[in-house]
């Protein structure tokens, strides 16, 4: 989807990373669309510009007082259909130390409860007149259906089984922290491919910026098309992880044993968990990735998630620099981060 | 009354016609097919554009008219007005209204609807089981009693292998068709699109083409255990329509019909979320859409049906995952077959006759099909060169969930006539002034739309 235009702020720096992904010059300044809806709508060079700006937000969260004025006065609503701690908390912090004015609306307090649908639920919203809504739902598009009756900006949260494209910015963001790049990478992702819209935003994100990805899972948790999609498929997790430069494991939703997609966690775990014996077959460098929430035994040992290659928490820390980023360029103002 | 469609080329497979032709119509059938008919000063005359084609009235033998109960989304009153703009002499309605239309009252309750609306003929379609819910058979011969040509669970497939097995039999003994709804349930699941990739890459739950597949075998099958007919509605799938062909085959009675929407769209439509792209069966993939296309061709699929499902604009306006499946198709249909079938070379304008008016007639054993001497002169005119852009707002239905918004299409409808009545004329076409005005004239009350 297509909005405006650009945000018509002023250009934030813009690093060159002169790395694994060749050099290059910076080509945008601004995001082309007024919403972010997923990564299927960013180009290269946007997705590249947002992970140069959150390298200057990360360093916002450095500071004593991590705190700069460059949202001040903007109302930036968060309205979370679904259950989340971690991406709800992690978007608070990132409009507080913007400056803006945050909501928080949960489903379970909201007139949804009462049947209110979410197109009246959003014009109620915008009569208060925010400038963006961060919107959670458990409906593939939903998002869509906001962007198209919404003046606010529009970032997406998570939809469904659709995209979550702070997630794979935050990854990325992370990947290009420890491997300088994306050229070249050979990223696994393994567990519920079917029902994440983690991978799918992610594949989107790491085709874009020329890496290759393994997706691994059972045949029945493979959505159809994947090679379509990006990556290619395989059901071995030690095919998988041969060699990868990036292990990204996906949590195992363990309602989805009501779908007999598998028979029983154990068997999942004997067929698809990430042991410390199965990393061995991994490069040396290896970093581990999660989004969490962690089923520790089920599709992750804990001592691969605790472990040394593992970059779980560095994910959550990334995750508030990725997300002001986002809104700083959706929604910014004249002023910088600093 | 005397009314002479004068000259015009007459499409009528069934008499074999093809060629230019006068239609006389004296009160309510059909009086005289020839060329160049004189007749006296008290015969209206109309002159029939250079290039229309006149033919026996299309027959929609799939819509769904929401009259009893959800009359916010169409009524029977706006669901005919809507089907004599699309060219429409007839509709045969299905029973998933609310009440269900699994009894006498019910049906009855349509007719005099219809009878009050006064502009196409409506054919009530009855339940196969009670309230449709798949357990125990309708009153089957007290609806064939009250008005019903045909019994389907639409909405819903015949539940079980057993209760099928019986309702081809018995309904068999009362001369209905049975047509069925296919869909493994259980195989569909919670699925809102086309299994494929265009679900995959846009998170929405997935119904495979086999959930229909494996259900219109299992009726090749009953329909072979039984000699009874079986129609299998809304077909749209490459597998399903192999079923079809292997049943006919072996000589198995199967006939089945295609949406205007299953042999347009496919389901990379999907795209940007539309809800007027969600129905079901759902948008299916390319190499679906040209087996439809070569059923069409070939003869393994008998009608052209639109499956007119109308909903109200609020009950579109959610998240994908939580609207009605469906689209109104009745004003859709003639543009859409005639710029994407017939100019482009995937049937002959014979054949479009055959599928929408000659087969449906034929299937329900209600009037119509031909034009024969003596019988009901229902007649639609069709403009074939006609430029046309679909307008959600100007359609008469109720509902205006149609992912055809802005198509500019080639071809549309002229005029249509019920039992000698000119019922429709098409306001935007200058050709047809003094056809208007004739309408005006012998109906001052009917709104000129």
């Amino acid at each position: 989807m297509k909005g405006s235009g650009g945000t018509g702020q002023g250009s934030v720096g813009v690093r060159d990373q002169g790395s694994a992904e060749g050099p290059r010059t910076p080509t945008v300044t601004a995001l082309e669309n007024r919403h972010l809806l997923g990564i299927a709508e960013l180009s290269a060079e946007e997705i590249r510009l947002i992970l140069d700006t959150a390298e200057a937000m990360k360093e916002v969260g450095e500071r004593q007082i991590k705190k700069v004025p460059t949202l001040r006065g903007k109302t930036v609503v968060n309205l979370f259909f679904e259950p989340s701690t971690r991406t709800r908390t992690s978007f608070e912090i990132a409009e507080k130390r913007l400056s803006a004015d945050t909501l928080n609306i949960a489903a379970s307090t909201s007139s949804v409860v009462k049947g209110e649908t979410l197109a009246d639920t959003v014009r109620n919203l915008e009569a208060m007149a925010p400038d963006a809504i961060v919107m959670r739902h458990p409906s593939s598009g939903a998002c869509h259906l906001l962007a198209r009756i919404c003046r606010a900006r529009v970032v997406n949260a998570g939809d469904g089984t659709h995209e979550h494209p702070t997630q794979a910015l935050l990854d990325g963001f992370t990947i290009r922290q420890h491997k300088g790049g994306f050229a070249g990478l050979k990223v696994a992702i393994v567990g519920d491919l079917l029902h994440s819209r983690v991978l799918r935003s992610n594949l989107l994100l790491l085709n874009k910026l020329g890496a290759q990805v393994v997706a691994c899972a059972p045949t029945t948790l493979r959505p159809v098309g994947l090679d379509r999609m990006g990556a290619t498929a395989t059901s071995s997790i030690d095919e998988a992880v041969q060699d990868a430069d990036v292990v990204m494991m996906l949590r195992i939703q363990l309602e989805r044993m009501q779908g007999h997609f598998f028979p029983s966690i154990r068997e999942y775990y004997r067929l698809f968990g990430l042991t410390a014996a199965r990393l061995q077959r991994a490069k040396p460098d290896v970093i581990i990735m999660h989004p969490g929430p962690i089923n520790r035994g089920v599709e992750i040992d804990s001592d691969v998630a605790d472990g040394p290659y593992s970059v779980i928490l560095e994910q959550v820390a990334n995750g508030v620099a990725v997300r002001m980023a986002v809104l700083y360029l959706l929604t910014g103002g004249s002023e910088g981060p600093s | 009354m005397k009314l002479l469609l004068k000259g015009g080329r007459l499409v009528d497979p069934v008499s074999d016609r093809d060629g230019i032709y006068d239609v006389l119509i004296e009160g309510d059938v059909v009086a005289r097919i020839d060329r160049d008919i004189a007749v006296d000063r008290d015969a209206a005359i109309l002159d029939v554009p250079e290039g229309a084609i006149v033919c026996p009235g299309l027959i929609d033998m799939h819509v769904h008219l929401r009259e009893p109960g959800q009359e916010h989304k169409e009524d029977v009153a706006s669901g005919v007005a809507s089907a004599v703009a699309g060219g429409f002499t007839a509709v045969a309605c299905m029973p998933n209204t609310s009440p269900v239309n699994d009894n006498a009252s019910v049906t009855e309750l349509i007719l005099e609807r219809s009878a009050q609306a006064n502009r196409a003929r409506v054919y009530p379609i009855g339940a196969v089981s009670v309230g449709q819910h798949g357990e125990q058979l309708a009153e089957l011969g007290e609806l064939r009693d009250a008005g019903c040509v045909a019994v389907s669970d639409d909405g819903h497939p015949v539940a079980t292998a057993l209760l099928m097995r019986r309702a081809l039999e018995y309904a068999d003994m009362l001369g209905l068709l049975v047509i069925d709804h296919c869909e493994d349930q259980t195989l569909k699941g919670d699925g809102v699109a086309h299994e494929g990739y265009h679900a995959s890459v846009l998170g929405l739950r997935g119904i495979p083409g086999e959930a229909e597949e494996l259900m219109v075998q299992r009726d090749v099958t009953l329909a072979g255990l039984t000699k009874a007919p079986v129609h299998i509605a809304h077909l749209s799938t490459r597998g399903s329509l192999r079923a079809v062909r292997d049943g006919k085959a072996r000589g198995i009675r199967v006939t089945c019909e295609v949406t205007p929407h299953h042999l347009t769209l496919t389901d990379e439509a999907l795209g940007d979320y539309d809800t007027n792209t969600k129905m079901n069966p759902p948008l299916r993939e390319a190499a679906d859409r040209d087996a439809l296309m070569e059923g069409l061709r070939d003869g393994a699929v008998d009608v052209i049906a639109t499956d007119h499902a109308p909903h109200h604009a609020d009950e579109k306006a959610v998240e994908f995952d939580h609207a009605p499946f469906g689209i109104v198709g009745l004003e859709t249909c003639v543009p859409l077959v005639l710029d994407r079938l017939v100019h482009a070379g995937v049937i002959s304008i014979g054949r479009f006759v055959e599928l929408l008016s000659v087969n449906p007639a034929r299937l329900l054993k209600v009037t119509g099909g031909s034009l024969t001497i003596g019988r009901p002169a229902d007649i639609t005119v069709l403009l074939p060169d006609l430029d046309v852009t679909i307008d959600k707002k100007k359609l008469r239905s109720k509902s205006k969930n149609t992912p055809f918004g802005g198509w500019r299409l080639r071809g549309g409808v002229g005029a249509t006539f019920v039992g000698g009545r000119l019922v429709y004329c098409n306001d935007d076409t200058p050709s047809l002034t003094a056809w208007r005005e004739l309408r005006k004239a012998r109906s001052p009350n009917v709104p000129g739309r």
